[in-house]
């Protein structure tokens, strides 16, 4: 009965600290790779504006749900965030098609290489980081409000009765059952419509379509009204989760293109489980796994030392690393098959 | 002489407004500008030299950067004695087992290519070869770093002349660059950014954690340096008299002994600061010409006209017999050690060297805005694109500052946007870069300065 207790104080231990943060932290990213993906997929180049993007949707939320604040909106025990969401995306969508009709058209329309609109993109990370900080500044933010926790460890403690607690916050369950809905929708659309499907035999082979009547401007639109979902869904939930601060958003490009890459670009799926590759590999390696095995283990092989693979501050360095290793070994990433 | 006519013209705009912001702003300002724009422009000169002669994108300058920083670091601080007995053994002993590692992994890749269990033979080995790193560098680290932690908690340097160091910082960039090369230059162009782009990050992030190498975040600081120091010049008798020569008009309008005595205090104060910059510029220039005249050489030698062919049409100049592979590899370096070079010069115009500091916007994507604004492919507008962009990043301040109170004058002192607005002037830095970038992309795709290849008419 005691070991039984102990195995499952370290399974509850791992849970809380290491599965439900990775989950979230998986479905932030992955939501954020999908959105590279499709872009490099329809558009065929690698964005390097998706952090600030992601971070300009995001804006908008934090801006509105200030002002729904003060106006007494909100939604109960639900931050106020997600009733500001729909306006969120629809000013990102406007604000990316505008993008597209005045910079990257251009250079669509000449058949330019891919190099040469990934450094458009640079442009334009630079002109939407700057009108970000312009608008809002570079400060670290917080606009999560309602009920925080669902599960508090207290309550998982006197429940169960076991020594270990498990918490879970409201904007973990928020961010999984978002994505679910977001993602599963998303892939309905893109195998089951007649939009979705003209959209990947673009991305397939660009001519054939084409010449099969399919129309190049609505499928380039279309593509940046999902990419403006994703981005700002995907900020949004992080920015619930953690906190808004245009710099780290920008930073968040870099496990971005890992997830996206590692889970094969131009493949929405891949990108999808990508992003949990890149959280679960980030966070495991850099746990401190002393108190499991304190758990686990009999008394006198108890470790003295944290257990901890790489210290927290390598955790950027992680992702990384498996990006070069499978660049290496599969530059087509892990999860290859069909392109989007 | 018409050829060269829009160079000329360019460069003298440069030249023009840097003397400017010295009239209106301070001569001190002003020199730093000009330090930082040739830093700037021997970046932007590797940098070309990888995407102007080979077409090859390197998103991972800040890695090299912070590289040849480190450099400085390593070679021309003192040593510190305690920390070498407390554990340079081992230290000393994990760069061994790592050497050695990497030798057995090569060996086994090489000498059992084709056995079954090859992969689980090289996981294994890395595995216990980390795990016993670890156990052996651990110890060390931390008496490193307990060694009076708020002054030095580190190995300190070898104590040699800071100069060398800028080669050592080439060299260390080199090194790097073959890795990289090796691992990712096989990749396509967008993939191949990415790649470099994160290895660099990889880079920032060991030498911001490894606090017994130079700090980490802790930065080092008062960096041995090329040329004399302010205090030093401010006592020297030699100085004093040459500001006193100097400035013997203004000195002679006042009258009274103790006026006189603060004024030239005050003059050979800002005149210390501005003759250590420019001993500092005069350093900086001749690194920038002998480049120059390196890269122009090879820009128009046979080597450089292979370059080209490769870059225009890989499979053709295969097809004639070059070997692609090699040659990417080579110029892969030749480029990362340029900005090597040119990271050392910065830590060694700064005088510190601070690995917080070292991020991706500011070192590695503002030097490539620099690089397609200036004109790949084209050195003089490569260190003119050094020049405009880096006087831009640093006057769009002012600049948006002064147009937005001109703009707003009607506004009152208090009104929230006015003050938001004044509040929010460091970005418009940003704003006009990128709208910079894309305008330059848009309407002027070859740069300031394009490419001119002069073909000779049989």
């Amino acid at each position: 009965m005691e070991d039984n207790l102990e195995l499952l104080n370290a399974v509850i231990l791992l849970l809380n600290y290491t599965v439900i943060p990775a989950i979230t932290y998986g479905s932030q990213l992955a939501l954020g790779a999908i959105f590279v993906t499709l872009i490099y997929g329809v558009l065929r180049f690698a964005n390097f504006a998706t952090g600030d993007m992601m971070s300009f949707g995001t804006m908008f939320a934090v801006l509105l749900t200030y002002y729904f604040q003060s106006a007494g909106v909100g939604l109960g025990f639900l931050p106020t965030a997600l009733l500001t969401l729909p306006l969120a995306i629809l000013a990102m969508i406007l604000y990316m098609l505008f993008i597209d009709k005045f910079v990257f058209k251009y250079y669509r329309i000449s058949k330019s290489a891919p190099v040469q609109l990934a450094m458009v993109s640079v442009g334009v990370m630079f002109v939407t980081q700057a009108i970000i900080r312009i608008i809002i500044g570079p400060f670290d933010r917080r606009f999560m409000d309602g009920e925080k926790f669902i599960l508090k460890a207290s309550e998982f403690k006197e429940m169960t009765g076991l020594s270990e607690g498990l918490t879970i916050k409201s904007t973990q369950a928020i961010t999984l059952v978002v994505t679910i809905i977001l993602v599963s929708t998303l892939f309905w659309f893109l195998n089951k419509t007649k939009t979705g499907t003209s959209m990947r035999a673009y991305s397939d082979n660009e001519d054939l379509a084409l010449l099969s009547g399919i129309d190049p401007k609505k499928v380039v639109m279309i593509t940046w009204i999902i990419a403006g979902f994703l981005a700002t869904v995907g900020g949004v939930l992080y920015g619930l989760d953690k906190s808004y601060k245009p710099f780290v958003y920008f930073n968040n490009m870099l496990p971005i293109f890992a997830a996206a890459i590692v889970g094969g670009i131009g493949n929405p799926y891949g990108a999808f489980l990508g992003g949990y590759v890149i959280a679960f590999a980030e966070i495991l390696v850099t746990y401190a796994y002393k108190k499991f095995f304190i758990y686990l283990l009999p008394e006198f092989l108890e470790p003295d030392s944290l257990v901890q693979l790489l210290s927290t501050d390598y955790k950027f360095a992680v992702s990384f690393s498996i990006l070069v290793i499978v660049l290496l070994f599969r530059p087509s990433g892990i999860f290859e098959g069909k392109k989007i | 002489m018409r050829k060269y006519f829009n160079i000329i013209a360019a460069y003298s705009i440069m030249l023009f407004l840097i003397i400017m912001v010295g009239i209106f702003q301070s001569w001190s300002i002003a020199l730093s500008i000009l330090n930082y724009c040739l830093i700037s422009a021997v970046m932007t000169m590797g940098a070309n030299i990888q995407w102007g002669y080979a077409g090859l994108i390197n998103f991972g300058i800040m890695g090299y950067t912070a590289l040849g920083g480190l450099a400085v670091v390593l070679v021309s601080v003192t040593p510190v004695p305690e920390a070498w007995s407390a554990g340079g053994l081992n230290i000393i002993g994990s760069l061994i087992l790592i050497i050695s590692l990497v030798l057995i992994v090569r060996l086994i890749l090489k000498k059992y290519k084709n056995h079954k269990y090859k992969n689980y033979f090289i996981t294994f080995s890395i595995i216990f070869g980390v795990i016993l790193i670890r156990f052996v560098a651990f110890p060390g680290i931390e008496a490193i770093e307990a060694v009076n932690p708020a002054k030095t908690g580190f190995l300190g340097g070898l104590g040699m002349p800071v100069l060398f160091s800028w080669i050592i910082g080439a060299i260390f960039a080199a090194g790097l660059a073959f890795i990289v090369g090796k691992i990712a230059l096989g990749l396509r162009a967008d993939y191949l950014a990415i790649a470099t782009l994160l290895i660099a990050e990889i880079v920032v992030s060991i030498i911001k954690h490894e606090d017994w190498l130079a700090r980490g975040v802790k930065n080092v600081i008062g960096l041995k340096r090329p040329v004399p120091y302010e205090i030093d010049l401010q006592t020297s008798p030699w100085f004093i008299n040459l500001v006193e020569k100097l400035h013997q008009g203004k000195l002679n309008l006042l009258s009274s002994v103790s006026d006189k005595k603060d004024m030239l205090n005050q003059l050979v104060i800002d005149a210390s600061s501005v003759y250590v910059k420019l001993c500092m510029t005069g350093l900086f220039l001749s690194v920038v010409i002998i480049l120059l005249i390196l890269t122009q050489k090879a820009l128009y030698s046979p080597w450089g006209r292979k370059m080209r062919a490769i870059r225009d049409n890989e499979e053709a100049a295969g097809a004639m017999g070059k070997n692609v592979v090699k040659e990417h590899l080579l110029i892969f370096i030749l480029g990362s050690a340029i900005v090597g070079l040119a990271g050392a010069m910065m830590v060694t115009n700064d005088g510190l060297f601070t690995p917080g500091s070292y991020r991706p916007m500011r070192y590695t994507f503002v030097i490539w805005v620099m690089v397609i604004v200036g004109g790949t492919g084209n050195n003089f507008g490569a260190i003119l694109g050094g020049f405009v962009v880096w006087f831009l990043w640093v006057e769009a301040g002012p600049i948006a500052l002064y147009l937005i109170n001109f703009f707003t004058t009607h506004l009152d002192e208090t009104n929230a946007l006015k003050v938001h607005l004044i509040e929010s002037a460091p970005y418009f830095r940003f704003l006009m870069i990128g709208v910079g970038l894309l305008v330059i992309m848009r309407y002027r795709p070859k740069g300031l300065i394009p490419e001119k290849i002069n073909v000779k008419k049989i």
